[in-house]
């Protein structure tokens, strides 16, 4: 084994799945978003949501579009990088992803297509249905993700057989105690980008002085949902928390940065953890509140890292910092949308042009808190692949070579940064119109099979218009 | 349970090729005219169903995993620069049927990825398709040709055959959805591409003698497998009489039913392996529990649905592309 090749496969699988999960995590809040837009349309009449629905539909293709062709690589990464990882857990893996692929296909093609161009030949309770069952679709999508992914980090209802992984029950396997909390928090996670990508265009546009009915549906919609929903979403990462503590208490460790057993536990705030000393350097530290974090009580004993053996540690600076930059995030998100709301509800938001700015510039927050809650997740997951039983270092491929891994990883770099350079100036262009522009007939041409072709417009001739 | 995901499996991997064949047999047509309006007609002929039809690869490469993840483990990493330019072509070609239209400025780069990643992808094919035919060096269940074990003059040239069937195949569809010029060229590449697909097989089959591969001597054994060459053949003619007579519809379905001969030839002189010749069906099948969890969701129930979304949805685009939409 390579440990060059090693190195350079992580990076690999680190940079292909971040940049996939991008577009996943905003069209799953954006589907579910359509179809409370397509609810409120059919009880209200009111056109407005009409608009903002197209409008929003033709971001939805292209960003679905996006998620669908970098998809394509994870099928395939783990048999070419992860030979042993993908013979040994083939029969839960391959499983739980071959459901995940099935149900896309099916659900989400199916209806994407009625959703596209099928608003003229159904009717409305049917398209309404339809936008349903697309946000049923990337949901089912994700929980399969979060079933086999949690199967990695807590593995449950399997033996090891002849070397590889047997599933003794799917019960199990489906519907583990760690899956529950796990997949709330990546749906809420994805509802909150939604939420906030809907609401910073709004404050774009009232910025700007532009569509203002629109916007402000945009705006007060995104904050209100935002406003109900970080909450609830900071929940549940107490809850991830405690699963982590319960099932994987290394990793919990490295995040809270604690090398020696402490009770009861401090919690630190801020500091530069150094693997090789063993210590915090700059450190901000609370008395109690680590335990109180840790186990709700005011003297427990939490673990250290030096309780494990050496070669079971996680990295400790990753999981550290990527875990408060989440809940750093989190917060700030917290508190623009509680403060939008207000505001709004007060019919003072319009004027404050201050907050509207900060919410205009938030929408990356929900993006780099998704980013690095996995880089949490994953990170700390290590040394291992399935927690605990197979190692990082003996999943890979066993006589892959750093050069194939190094020719890989640079082509895949530059393959998905000119998509995604290309894909994000297309998306900017489309929100520089804005939903004034055509609507109601659905593109002629547009294909379920194609979701970018809801956007028909040739870029040149409208950036001529503008 | 077993021999139901080998059907399910031979079945997608036979759609995959037939239905992503010929539209990157399109892909390669297309970078060998200059024609704007030809180019426009190919690229609205596969607009509505290339991307179905590549979720088929998908399809294909999750249920190996999970229904045979030895075979999927095994091949995989061996093919692990071959898969690597296939992804990548495979991604760029998808991409350029969007961007072309959207950036006129950048149009010649979507170009070249569209006629280049689809030349790729189907080259890379064949040269995989030719490899495991040859034997992939394989010990103890594992793959151990390094990084371009795969690589040999037999597998090239089956790179170079397979592009040779799929740009068939893409001509034969061209002529079935498309009217004016473009069919009448697409008629015309016919026979020079069938002649040369012909060609491709004897030198194949000379080559497969000449070295005394394994896969001859599995002929001797089975003759009835020359049913399949016999089929192809009465296809081959079928064909030359429909481009005779201008038959729009029937070119595809005897181009189609070459590669199931094929395919099939391919299949049963595996038979039961299935990376030739050292793993087979039962060594590589995942345990019954898994195999059994697939069948009762997504084989029984979502496999005969895709099948049928799939009939529906090239029903709804059946006959020909009309003028107005050249330029989608």
């Amino acid at each position: 084994m390579d440990s060059l090749a090693l190195l350079l496969s992580r990076l690999q699988f680190a940079f292909t799945i971040s940049f996939h999960i991008i577009f996943p995590s905003f069209t799953i809040g954006l589907a579910a978003w359509l179809t409370i837009l397509e609810a409120l349309h059919l009880a209200t009449d009111r056109p407005v949501y009409r608009v903002v629905f197209d409008f929003w539909l033709k971001i939805f293709g292209v960003t679905f579009g996006m998620g669908v062709v970098s998809g394509i690589v994870m099928a395939f990464q783990f048999g070419t990088n992860w030979e042993v990882l993908a013979r040994m857990t083939g029969p839960i893996q391959g499983v739980l992803l071959a459901y995940e692929t099935f149900t896309a296909f099916f659900l989400e093609a199916s209806f994407f297509g009625i959703l596209l161009f099928g608003r003229p030949r159904v009717p409305p309770w049917f398209y309404l249905f339809s936008t349903a069952m697309v946000a049923l679709g990337t949901t089912l999508s994700a929980f399969w993700i979060m079933a086999n992914n949690s199967w990695m980090q807590v593995p449950m209802g399997t033996v090891i057989e002849n070397g590889a992984f047997v599933p003794t029950d799917w019960g199990k396997i489906v519907f583990s105690p760690v899956l529950w909390v796990r997949f709330p928090h990546m749906l809420l996670a994805s509802f909150i980008t939604g939420a906030f990508c809907v609401a910073a265009t709004g404050a774009w546009y009232v910025l700007r002085g532009k569509f203002p009915a629109e916007a402000y549906v945009m705006l007060r919609m995104g904050l209100f949902l935002a406003a109900v929903l970080v909450p609830v979403q900071i929940f549940f990462g107490h809850l991830n928390g405690d699963y982590v503590h319960d099932y994987q208490p290394a990793k919990f460790a490295a995040i809270e940065a604690r090398w020696h057993d402490e009770q009861p536990a401090g919690e630190v705030l801020i500091a530069i953890p150094d693997e090789q000393t063993q210590t915090n350097y700059f450190e901000i530290k609370i008395p109690v509140l680590g335990s109180l974090i840790g186990s709700m009580s005011f003297d427990s004993k939490e673990l250290g890292l030096t309780d494990f053996p050496r070669n079971d540690w996680p990295p400790v600076f990753i999981p550290f910092w990527s875990f408060r930059i989440m809940v750093g995030c989190g917060l700030v998100m917290l508190l623009l949308a509680w403060l939008g709301s207000y505001l709004s509800v007060k019919k003072r938001l319009e004027r404050n042009r201050l907050l509207l700015w900060g919410i205009f510039l938030s929408f990356p927050l929900p993006f780099i808190a998704i980013l690095t809650g996995w880089f949490t997740a994953e990170v700390g997951r290590q040394p291992w692949t399935v927690y605990g039983v197979l190692r990082t270092a003996d999943s890979l491929t066993p006589f892959l070579t750093a050069h194939a891994a190094l020719i890989s990883l640079l082509v895949f770099c530059a393959v998905y940064g000119l998509i995604f350079i290309f894909g994000a100036l297309y998306i900017h262009h489309l929100l520089r119109i804005g939903p004034a522009g055509r609507l109601a007939e659905p593109p002629a041409h547009a294909i379920p099979n194609r979701p970018l072709s809801v956007v028909d417009d040739p870029v040149t001739t409208q950036a001529q218009g503008e | 349970m077993v021999s139901y995901w080998v059907f399910v499996l031979a079945l997608s991997i036979l759609l995959y090729v037939l239905l992503d064949g010929f539209d990157l047999g399109i892909g390669i047509l297309f970078g060998l005219t200059r024609d704007e309006a030809k180019r426009r007609g190919m690229m609205a002929a596969v607009a509505p169903v290339w991307d179905g039809n590549e979720t088929w690869l998908v399809v294909n490469g999750v249920v190996l995993w999970g229904a045979f993840p030895i075979v999927y483990a095994t091949l995989f990493s061996a093919f692990y620069l071959a898969l690597l330019l296939m992804l990548a072509g495979l991604i760029l070609r998808g991409v350029a049927f969007e961007f072309r239209y959207k950036a006129e400025r950048m149009r010649p780069v979507w170009d070249l990825g569209f006629a280049g990643g689809s030349f790729v992808a189907a080259f890379i094919q064949g040269t995989m398709v030719g490899a495991l035919v040859q034997g992939l060096p394989v010990a103890n269940g594992r793959y151990i040709g390094g990084e371009f074990g795969w690589v040999s003059p037999f597998a090239l040239i089956c790179g170079v055959g397979l592009c040779l069937g799929y740009t068939l195949l893409g001509a034969c569809w061209l002529v079935r959805k498309s009217e004016g010029e473009l069919r009448e060229s697409a008629y015309r590449l016919i026979p020079y591409l069938s002649i040369g697909l012909f060609v491709f097989l004897m030198v194949v089959f000379g080559y497969a003698l000449a070295e005394n591969l394994r896969v001859i001597s599995r002929w001797l054994e089975r003759p009835y497998l020359f049913v399949f060459p016999a089929i192809g053949a009465v296809a081959a003619i079928v064909l030359a009489l429909s481009v005779r007579t201008r038959r729009d519809g029937l070119p595809f379905y005897m181009v189609s039913l070459i590669f199931v001969a094929a395919f099939g030839t391919l299949a049963i002189s595996f038979w039961p392996y299935m990376i030739p010749f050292s793993i087979t069906v039962t060594e590589a099948a995942a345990p019954h529990s898994s195999l059994a969890f697939m069948f009762w969701g997504a084989g029984l129930f979502v496999f005969p649905l895709m099948l049928v979304y799939t009939a529906i949805s090239y029903s709804v685009f059946r006959g020909k592309i009309g003028p107005s939409e050249s330029h989608y």
